[in-house]
């Protein structure tokens, strides 16, 4: 049975008003349909699946979890998580669901603790199975020293570990986070994944998106590329870097623009893609740095200097540039 | 572990364990509660019942009239602050409610759980101030058993109505506006709502007298008037319950619509 399942998906937020000044001619009105947060998004997500969804900032990926975890309304479409539909049942959704939110939102007239108890008992738990669980949940998180503490007595480590702990107190059958490791510092985001794998290992389905490669990476198995609201790949973080262009990457920045050097360079030998993004040209080639030279005659013959080399060997990120254009940082 | 998140949970059961983190909340608060809603009185009292009268600018016994208003103004600011308070600040900024949006209920029981609250705490603020009036001002002529039914409606009505505006306040109003919120709408209020004066009174300028009607706090003022101060004239009972009955379900409808824009987006 899937845990999670959307059709057709689509999300579109109201345009925001343009205000009219006297004696300014009105601005182009924007587009009637507002702002395409999610469109036609297909997914399915297995029992038991580690499932991340990367992309840039302003992707849809907050706007996708804010949908699945009942937060958000759909414009078209629909969504069930848990089996529970999201826009007809959505008390059964938050049932079955444990939600960690982008940035901490504790309760902060509560006590560590208290935050677990409290959270658990509008779940129907009685308080003392609350207070249990609550001490064994700080334990295996790391912060039971912390439980009588205030939250603002908690580091963002902890803060983050914290609602963790209460996303799992009414005992979730799907995790959703958003973003978790977003302003932790390494060492913090390290744990975090040793808690998260082991989430995964009790049989838990889990869903986060991300914006970083390394953690999609490391700790889904199937990952989601979304941008602009549209799913653009879909598989094993395996799969999807054997789908990456062959190819380096190789990035030079000019010090002017790059189109005139991108169409001498698409002629190259070995290069078999090359685009300008104003001074920012980018290759994908098989010869990697051996073009290097090559690149940098290229753009002298058209009269520019290089500022700036990189290369990236195939890897997730080279294949969101390749399919979006875009870099994901 | 897992059988138990999949029984549903009665309504019921999570509304009583929101009350109980607000209540626990709320008590923990209780010693500032009292101080902001006694205080704010008890200089009304010591200027009005007190001061002007040794100057001989208003005649003694203006702090029997004042009373009930007095009375009136604990009860609905607390309900009002109570809800809108905590609603702006978690919508604005905190986004603390977040955790109880996620409990397994219908969320504008949230939202009707937070003006029951509000309910609760306006009918402590009541019961504080009046013993605290009784105190500095002498008996007080309406407080006897007979009148206790009325005085309780009115309570309980009033703090429903004006939690129920907490409400609307506190989710329709952007955060950056609550300085303008109690300037613009709960100031003049506060002067038009029969709080120092009988509506009766107004008869002397009777475009004010049917004007004020529109103003929630003049059924509150003149409904602890008829409970506490029989003798002072004031509205029918009948009326004054019934605006009361009115107001309540229009701010709770109000208040249910903004609750739910910014809950969902």
């Amino acid at each position: 049975m899937n845990a999670i399942e959307t059709r057709s998906l689509r999300k579109v937020y109201p345009a925001p008003a343009v205000k009219k000044k006297r004696g300014v001619p009105a601005p182009p009105a924007p587009p009637s349909g507002g702002i395409v947060a999610i469109d036609a998004l297909d997914l399915a997500v297995a029992e038991g699946e580690f499932f991340g969804v990367l992309g840039p900032n302003g992707a849809g990926k907050t706007t996708l979890i804010g949908i699945l975890t009942t937060r958000v309304r759909i414009t078209a479409g629909e969504a069930v998580v848990a089996g529970a539909n999201v826009t007809t049942q959505p008390a059964d959704v938050r049932r079955r669901i444990g939600v960690v939110p982008q940035r901490p939102n504790p309760d902060r007239s509560l006590s560590v603790i208290e935050n677990l108890v409290f959270h658990a008992t509008y779940f129907g738990i009685s308080r003392a199975d609350a207070h249990r669980r609550g001490q064994e949940l700080l334990e295996r998180l790391g912060i039971a020293d912390k439980m009588n503490a205030k939250v603002d007595q908690l580091s963002g480590g902890q803060q983050q570990r914290l609602m963790i702990a209460r996303a799992l107190s009414h005992d979730p059958r799907v995790v959703f986070l958003d973003e978790p490791t977003v302003g932790l510092d390494p060492q913090a985001r390290l744990s975090l994944w040793e808690i998260l794998r082991e989430l995964h290992a009790q049989g838990r389905t889990i869903v986060m998106s991300t914006h970083y490669m390394e953690e999609a990476d490391q700790l889904c198995g199937r990952l989601a590329i979304i941008d602009q609201g549209k799913l653009l790949a879909l598989d094993t973080p395996a799969a999807l870097k054997l789908k990456a262009p062959g190819d380096t990457l190789v990035e030079v920045t000019f010090d002017g623009d790059a189109t005139v050097v991108a169409d001498a360079v698409r002629a190259m030998e070995g290069v078999s893609n090359a685009e300008a993004r104003g001074p920012l040209l980018r290759v994908f080639s098989k010869r990697g740095g051996a073009l290097i030279p090559a690149l940098i005659d290229a753009g002298e013959a058209h009269g520019r200097i290089v500022r700036d080399i990189h290369l990236s060997r195939p890897s997730l990120e080279t294949l969101f540039i390749s399919l979006t254009g875009r870099k994901l940082t | 572990m897992t059988a138990e998140s999949l029984a549903p949970v009665a309504p019921s059961r999570v509304f009583l364990a929101i009350l109980r983190r607000d209540l626990t909340v709320a008590r923990r608060e209780l010693p500032y509660f009292l101080v902001r809603t006694a205080l704010q009185p008890i200089l009304f009292v010591v200027v009005f019942g007190f001061l002007l009268p040794k100057m001989g600018m208003i005649p003694r016994g203006y702090s029997t009239t004042m009373l009930p208003g007095v009375v009136a103004l604990s009860l609905t600011l607390s309900a009002i602050q109570s809800v809108a308070l905590p609603m702006m600040q978690d919508f604005g900024f905190t986004k603390e409610i977040e955790d109880r949006l996620l409990s397994p209920v219908p969320i504008q029981l949230v939202a009707v759980e937070k003006v029951f609250a509000g309910v609760l705490q306006g009918i402590v603020a009541a019961l504080f101030v009046l013993p605290v009036a009784r105190l500095i001002m002498g008996p007080i002529p309406g407080l006897s058993f007979a009148n206790a039914p009325l005085l309780l409606a009115v309570t309980i009505l009033g703090g429903a109505a004006f939690s129920a505006m907490g409400l609307y306040l506190g989710t329709g109003i952007a955060p950056q506006q609550i300085g303008l919120m109690f300037s613009v709408i709960v100031a003049p209020m506060i002067m038009f709502g029969c709080t120092y004066y009988p509506w009766a009174g107004l008869a002397h300028v009777p475009v004010m007298k049917w004007l004020v009607l529109i103003n929630p706090l003049v059924y509150v003022s003149e409904g602890m008037r008829a409970a506490l101060t029989p003798g002072v004239p004031h509205m029918p009972i009948a009326a004054i319950l019934a605006a009361l009955v009115v107001l309540t379900v229009l701010f709770m409808w109000m208040g249910l619509k903004a609750f739910d824009k910014r809950a969902m987006s």
